[in-house]
């Protein structure tokens, strides 16, 4: 009960954002709700047969893409879809500008058709009716996956039933206008013209034989301007959508662009996991990919070589230190801890920096070790932008976080244990291994297991003085974090630093038990 | 009488007219750019003028701009943008703007025309890359050198192909550690031409040859990730040559006075310039909407060039370019753009790289890791 408030705090600040950062690696929403009718039609769609998708799902394209051209959503989904295939950025943010063109191919014969079709008010008047309710909250919903609003609010707008039987897909588009219109820009649908996409969807309409046969006996607002449009289909784009979007772009004719669609469009993917293994998924199953983009492995690989080896260094170099502080008088003492704790005060950035100057080619150990005749002027050590160099600077940098566990833990340790083991006949060197090293293990555990965790998500040091081959699968992370912004692939990737993590202490907890590790007394 | 009458006029209109701007404008704004010697420019060229004309705003400066395309993510999400206005590469604010984060914007609307009444759009030209870009300046990644250690009986580099040159030029390169600007000069010096470079790039093969072709380099390289490294590099004599943008090799040898030489040889141009975000409350965006119309007006982008060695975007600050503010060196020849330096220039190509980057920038990343 003490501790609620605390577990509160940690629960908000902590796990629930990075759980929700860890749910991005598999979340995939943006393809279904941006383009939901797309995602449905293609269902049925076999890429196998290596030809683009029926006119059918290109019309559903065109009316989602102009949605999302609208909230400026269809970018978005490119920048989704060019992570799994490289050009669809580009595809769709040109292909967003140039939706408005091929509406327009409808609207300007539709207008010569019959001038009432330029007019807003009657559009409104002819879409209107009763029984539509149902439509309209279906398109509201979908309106609000898409922008992530709840489009709440009042429409001023509701369909008619028995002109949505005669025109579906124009009462779709002219609903979806309607919330848009009024929700988003606050306009009255009334007063507004409607969208180009709204006369691409007379268009569809009007392909279609049954439609062309109802509107002859239709009698409601807009009967003459429907049936004069019906009878001059002749006069409309003989073509369909798929033409218009090839016409374009062609690529939209490609097979790989909707293999590429149809495999990213459940709200679900494994795809940012497969991509942290260097795996990928294709429309014939898991692959690995190719090799000369294979790097995550090799980096967690790496990461955890690298930790390990600045562990043990750490335990070689600190434990003499430890022992030291441990058992000189108190006053020396103090002073060597000052020693110790100077640099754990330092900033990071300015030690790592430190480090900089000093192990570079024309560094100072380099000038001394020229000066002193050990090094040859021409091949001066390479001691950064590699492997060493991150391994000298975070040994450094992490060794208070071994020096003091170990410390705490040797203090408890009774002198009088040695001097015992000596009496008895114990050489120095039988009495430190047999006597006073077992009773330090607590310490080396729990310095190693610090400096082990901190190691493998180290990100600044490895970044200045690693190079390309000291560096770790968290500068990675950061770069798809603040650079490319694949949030997906960095979650995925977190994720799996965090198990790998979790898996290592849990073998730690099997191997040396975690009862016997001690930070102090 | 009619004196008084005027007089009493004016005053209520101007008391009108300063209660109108308090409310319509905020009296503060949150300007994010990349801080040093760059922020600074923008500081005495833009905001003190500013400021000196509408002492009530405060300008709050936020050196966030390296990593503003992931914050501004950020904010977004959390509903909650507090930046007014932001200072971003062309690349990063192609994103931004595929990302629905920053406004769209009509240049003929929002910025101001040129003194001689040549509309924003035309003036700034083909640099309006993005629907959402107001440019303020051009910069390039040019290469430097030390000019002390290139061999005896040799000249002094004035190629790009130089740089894979290590029999001619002994000694270590430094090079951005991401594949943009590198395939293409790498491409370059393997034989393809210029107005090719981006097609080759855009197959397997091609990036293999650029990768190839960076591979006889290697071992020669330090890889740099932030734009003080090679001119600290170059000053530290660890480099024989490196790439970084012009205005940091500009203050490295001229206000440093350091031995290194330049080598404006392909210069890859860029821009720099500011994005508003999406979704700003209208009080914010009315001062920001003022603020860019006057920072970004003909003699305000020509002034920016008197701290910083960064040509103005607009065609007609071009001819207004003085002297530096306070070494009074002529800023001419140290700009990208002056005809002796852009001899040999090349233009970078935001659209391929917005589609090519991650494919790429995965190959590289690999090749780097081998």
């Amino acid at each position: 009960m003490l501790i609620a408030p605390l577990l509160l705090f940690v629960v908000v600040t902590f796990i629930v954002p990075i759980l929700s950062m860890l749910f991005r690696s598999v979340e995939n929403d943006i393809v279904p709700d941006t383009i939901p009718g797309v995602v449905t039609e293609l269902a049925e769609w076999d890429g196998s047969a290596g030809l683009p998708p029926s006119e059918q799902v290109f019309r559903y394209l065109y009316l989602d893409l102009f949605k999302a051209s609208e909230a400026k959503q269809h970018t978005r989904l490119g920048t989704r879809l060019n992570y799994e295939k490289t050009g669809l950025s580009s595809l769709l943010r040109t292909t967003g500008r140039s939706l408005d063109d091929v509406g327009e191919e409808w609207q300007d014969p539709l207008e010569d058709i019959d001038a009432n079709f330029k007019d807003g008010a009657f559009w409104y008047q002819m879409m209107s009716g009763t029984d539509g309710e149902d439509l309209l909250e279906e398109r509201r919903d979908l309106w609000a996956a898409m922008v992530g609003e709840s489009m709440a609010g009042d429409v001023g707008f509701v369909p008619s039933e028995q002109v949505a039987q005669m025109l579906p897909w124009t009462t779709r588009a002219y609903t979806d206008f309607a919330i848009w219109t009024a929700i988003e820009d606050e306009d009255s649908v009334a007063e507004e013209d409607p969208w180009e996409a709204v006369y691409g969807a007379l268009g569809m309409d009007l392909t279609n034989p049954e439609t062309v046969t109802a509107i002859q006996s239709y009698t409601g607002p807009g009967a003459d301007a429907l049936k004069a449009a019906a009878a001059n289909v002749g006069q409309l784009p003989q073509t369909g959508f798929r033409e218009a979007f090839a016409a374009e772009n062609e690529d939209w004719l490609s097979p790989d662009v909707w293999a590429t669609i149809k495999l990213y469009s459940s709200s679900m993917t494994s795809g940012y996991f497969l991509n942290a293994v260097d795996m990928q998924l294709t429309p014939d199953g898991i692959e690995q990919k190719p090799e000369n983009q294979q790097i995550y492995t090799q980096l967690f690989m790496r990461t955890l070589v690298m930790a390990l080896i600045i562990t043990a260094s750490c335990v070689v170099l600190g434990y003499p230190v430890a022992w030291l502080l441990a058992n000189l008088p108190m006053r020396t003492a103090s002073i060597l801890m000052i020693l110790v704790l100077l640099p754990f005060w330092t900033s990071l950035l300015v030690r790592t920096s430190a480090w900089k100057v000093l192990l570079q080619q024309q560094g100072v150990i380099n000038e001394i070790l020229v000066w002193l005749g050990f090094v040859n002027d021409a091949d001066r050590l390479i001691l950064m932008n590699n492997a060493t160099g991150t391994i000298i600077a975070m040994t450094h940098i992490l060794l208070p976080f071994m020096i003091l566990p170990l410390y705490s833990v040797m203090k408890t340790i009774q002198p009088s244990y040695l001097r015992a083991a000596k009496s008895l006949g114990a050489t120095n060197w039988t009495a430190f291994w047999r006597v006073y090293f077992p009773q330090s293990v607590p310490g080396i555990g729990a310095g190693s297991i610090l400096v082990f965790i901190l190691a493998i998500g180290y990100y600044i040091t490895p970044e200045i003085v690693g190079g390309t081959s000291g560096v770790f699968i968290s500068n990675r992370i950061a770069y798809h974090i603040s650079s490319s912004l694949n949030w997906g692939l960095a979650a995925a990737l977190g994720s799996i630093l965090l198990v790998v993590v979790l898996g290592l202490y849990w073998c730690y907890d099997k191997i040396v038990g975690i009862d016997n590790v001690k930070l102090g007394g | 009488m009619q004196l008084i009458k005027t007089l009493s006029a004016t005053a209520l209109l101007v008391a009108a007219s300063g209660t109108a701007y308090a409310d319509d404008m905020a009296s503060n704004m949150t300007l994010v750019s990349w801080g040093g010697a760059y922020q600074a420019s923008q500081v005495a060229a833009y905001a003190e003028p500013y400021k000196a004309m509408h002492p009530d705003v405060t300008i709050t400066w936020d050196e966030s701009s390296n990593e503003a395309v992931a914050k501004l993510r950020a904010m977004n999400e959390a509903n909650n943008v507090t930046w007014d206005l932001v200072d971003v590469v062309a690349a990063d604010a192609l994103r931004l703007c595929d990302e629905g984060l920053a406004m769209e914007i009509d240049a003929n609307e929002l910025l101001a025309p040129a003194p001689d009444g040549t509309s924003a759009e035309d003036d700034f030209g083909d640099l309006l890359v993005s629907d959402c870009y107001i440019p303020q300046i051009v910069y390039s990644t040019t290469v430097g050198f030390r000019t002390d250690m290139v061999p005896e009986g040799t000249a002094a580099p004035t190629d790009i192909c130089a740089l894979f040159d290590t029999k001619t030029y002994p000694g270590m390169r430094s090079l951005e550690k991401r594949p943009i600007n590198n395939m293409e000069w790498a491409l370059l010096c393997d034989g393809v031409a210029k107005d090719e470079v981006y097609d080759v790039l855009g197959t397997p093969e091609g990036q293999q040859q650029a990768l190839d072709k960076l591979a006889t380099i290697k071992d020669d390289v330090i890889w740099w990730s932030a734009g003080a490294d090679t001119p600290q590099l170059l000053a530290d004599g660890e480099v024989f040559m490196g790439s970084t943008y012009n205005g940091r090799l500009f203050s490295a040898i001229v206000e440093q006075d350091q031995p290194i030489g330049m080598l404006w040889d392909a210069q890859v141009f860029d821009l720099d310039g500011w994005i508003i975000p999406a979704g700003l409350p209208e009080d914010r965006l009315a001062r920001v909407k003022d603020f860019v119309r006057f920072a970004t007006d003909t003699q305000r982008l020509a002034d920016q060039s008197k701290y910083i060695s960064y040509g103005p975007a607009r065609a007609s600050s071009a001819p207004l370019v003085g002297k530096h503010a306070t070494l009074g060196i002529d800023m001419a020849p140290h700009m990208p753009t002056d005809p002796a330096n852009s001899k040999n220039t090349f233009l970078y190509n935001y659209e391929f790289w917005a589609d090519y980057r991650d494919d790429i920038d995965a190959k590289f990343q690999a090749w780097l890791a081998q």
